[in-house]
């Protein structure tokens, strides 16, 4: 999808009432939501540090190829700190889309201080999402990862 | 370790508080071309200064002890928004010196003094110690903390003389302290004191003072930098308290010989210079038949700063900012001039005959402005005032060319002041602000709790 496209998408959005936009277009699809008004966090949102303008509502794009909804427990940061997948750099992630995982599996690590903190799963089921990215600064009650 | 270029002051400064004063230090920042990180509890999402925020991070819910006094979590904050520097604005850790210690060794800059200084003010027993060897005079007391003993305790209530008042010594700002006016009640009250200081504070130590039975609140605010320059900005009077809690506040004090005060500020400066302190800071004292006597350092900002900004024309969270950057002092005492009277008034979200706590959402605010009037406040149109943290919700400061006219300038100000959704203390002011004795000026800080304990609600 070209970015004059989505450009052009991005603007409508964001002269219409409409809260949220998914087009597809054969094998691509693109989803525009607007955000919601500064304060609160959507699960399906990907999370950042990054705030929203005092009275505008402001609007991102999350372009993704599949479907983001993801329904189930959400596990989220008991910390402020950076979010890891591994346990070491080089490392395989703890936990992929799909695995799954029982009571106390390690999820991810966030660093805080120079310390890392494992974070463990709380629930039982299938790892249905996973809302940071590897090296991410994250908050407290930031979404990290879904199960299902 | 973060870069400072050459000329500014710094990138990213993160300011450690909430509420009217997290506003202040911002607004302080953006003037001076410095990025904001505001961390916040879940109960401040919405607060008007993380929303003007160039970043900000949720720390904690919104109990005070898992967010604002979450030390690893505010400079976890600080490590992922690659901050240099901490402000801590007033109360919470702001005279924490463990937290400016673990600041420092994390690697950024603490706003404020340093963490030993931050120690020996936090004692109050050491503190008074360290200020009468810097020729400070301080109230007479027992000189240390009180023993065990209490055949000792007796004798040196009978050479301080009654009424005496216990304090502990870890306490500071209103907090855990008993007046005691005759010798059979003694005892039981430096028990009590202590068993409170011990589940308080953590420190059971305490040490008795004489009381003063008229004295007025001066206090003289301070601001050094690190190549040892110290001036004084002047005086507060903050003698209108509640369980010794300040509601209104001015400056100049009214009523107090010129010399009296210029020699108190000249020692108070002199003894910034002894100690090497750094920073901004508030020397408290008692005042009583034209003699200081000192009862406590503020090693923060204070609530009451604006009072002293609007008479000097000096902005003291910015040249707290300046020092923590290495600056010297732009100016001499000499150059340190003031003019005209300032007056502030707390508002905070109570009931204003019971006190009781007020918090909820405000749906319906106007503030109110005009000529020499200042409202610092975090407040706005909807917004909801969290039940978890303490009731102020801003500060009206009036300036005039008299006293006079700040008080008529209050009036007006208070007057167009609309509060609706939640109770306010604004009609206790207009109430003071009429009042015989605060009209008069002078009044004692027992005053408005005598005044009180007289008076009936007019609605």
């Amino acid at each position: 999808m070209d970015l004059r496209k989505l450009k052009t998408l991005i603007e409508l959005v964001e002269n219409s009432g409409i809260a949220e936009l998914e087009i597809s277009e054969g094998e691509e699809r693109v989803r525009i939501t607007r955000a919601l008004p500064p304060g609160h966090h959507g699960a399906a949102q990907p999370p950042s540090v990054a705030p929203a303008a005092l009275g505008g509502p402001a609007t991102t794009v999350a372009a993704e190829t599949t479907p983001v909804a993801a329904e189930g427990h959400v596990v989220k940061s008991p910390m402020v700190g950076t979010f890891y997948r591994a346990a070491a750099p080089g490392s395989g992630p703890f936990v992929e889309v799909g695995d799954t995982v029982a009571v106390g599996d390690p999820l991810c690590i966030i660093e805080a201080m120079k310390l890392m903190n494992e974070i463990e799963a709380d629930q039982p089921g299938v790892v249905k999402a996973i809302l940071a990215e590897n090296g991410q600064a994250v908050e407290y009650g930031q979404p990290l990862v879904v199960i299902g | 370790m973060p870069i400072k270029s050459a000329g500014q002051l710094f990138d990213k400064v993160l300011i450690a508080n909430r509420g009217e004063i997290a506003l202040r230090i911002q607004r302080a920042c953006r003037e001076l071309g410095i990025k904001t990180v505001m961390v916040h509890s879940e109960a401040d999402a919405d607060a008007k200064y993380v929303r003007l925020a160039d970043e900000s991070v949720c720390i904690g819910p919104p109990a005070s002890a898992q967010s604002y006094l979450n030390i690893p979590a505010i400079i976890s904050a600080a490590e992922v928004t690659d901050a240099q520097a901490i402000h801590p604005g007033y109360g919470f850790l702001s005279e924490n010196a463990d937290f400016a210690e673990k600041v420092e060794k994390s690697g950024f800059v603490f706003i404020g003094p340093r963490p030993d200084t931050i120690r020996l003010m936090g004692d109050k027993v050491n503190a008074k110690v360290a200020m009468a060897k810097a020729g400070i005079p301080c109230v007479p007391g027992s000189e240390g903390v009180l023993p065990e003993d209490t055949k000792e305790i007796i004798k040196i209530a009978r050479a301080v003389k009654y009424p005496v008042i216990i304090k502990s010594a870890a306490g500071g700002g209103g907090r855990g302290m008993r007046v005691v006016h005759t010798e059979a009640a003694l005892l039981s009250a430096v028990s009590l004191t202590r068993a409170e200081a011990g589940a308080a504070f953590s420190n059971p130590a305490v040490y008795m003072e004489k009381y003063l039975e008229k004295p007025r609140h001066i206090e003289i605010q301070v601001l050094a930098d690190e190549q040892k320059n110290a001036v004084y900005l002047f005086e507060r009077d903050c003698s209108m308290q509640r369980r010794h809690q300040k509601i209104i506040e001015e400056a100049p004090a009214p009523g107090i010989p010129l010399r009296s005060l210029t020699r108190i500020g000249e020692r108070c400066a002199d003894a910034c210079r002894k100690i090497g302190y750094r920073g901004a800071g508030t020397f408290e004292f008692l005042y009583e038949d034209d003699e200081f006597f000192f009862i406590e350092m503020n090693t923060r900002i204070q609530v009451e700063h604006p009072v002293t900004e609007l008479i000097t024309g000096i902005d003291i969270v910015q040249q707290q900012i300046r020092v923590a950057a290495g600056q010297r002092l732009a100016f001499r005492q000499r150059d340190v001039t003031r003019r005209g009277h300032a007056i502030e008034c707390r508002i905070n979200a109570e009931d204003p005959y019971t006190f009781v706590p007020s918090p909820g959402r405000i749906t319906s605010y106007h503030a109110p402005g005009g000529p020499g009037i200042r409202v610092d406040s975090h407040a706005y149109h909807n917004y909801f005032v969290p039940p978890n943290y303490d009731s102020m919700v801003g500060k009206v400061i009036a300036f005039g060319d008299t006293r006079e006219q700040a008080i008529a300038r209050m009036r007006i100000a208070l007057s167009e002041m609309v509060v609706e959704g939640i109770k306010t203390n604004i009609p206790l002011h207009q109430e003071l602000l009429l009042d015989d004795a605060f009209l008069r000026g002078g009044a004692s800080i027992h005053y408005l709790e005598q005044r009180m304990a007289k008076r009936k609600p007019t609605a």
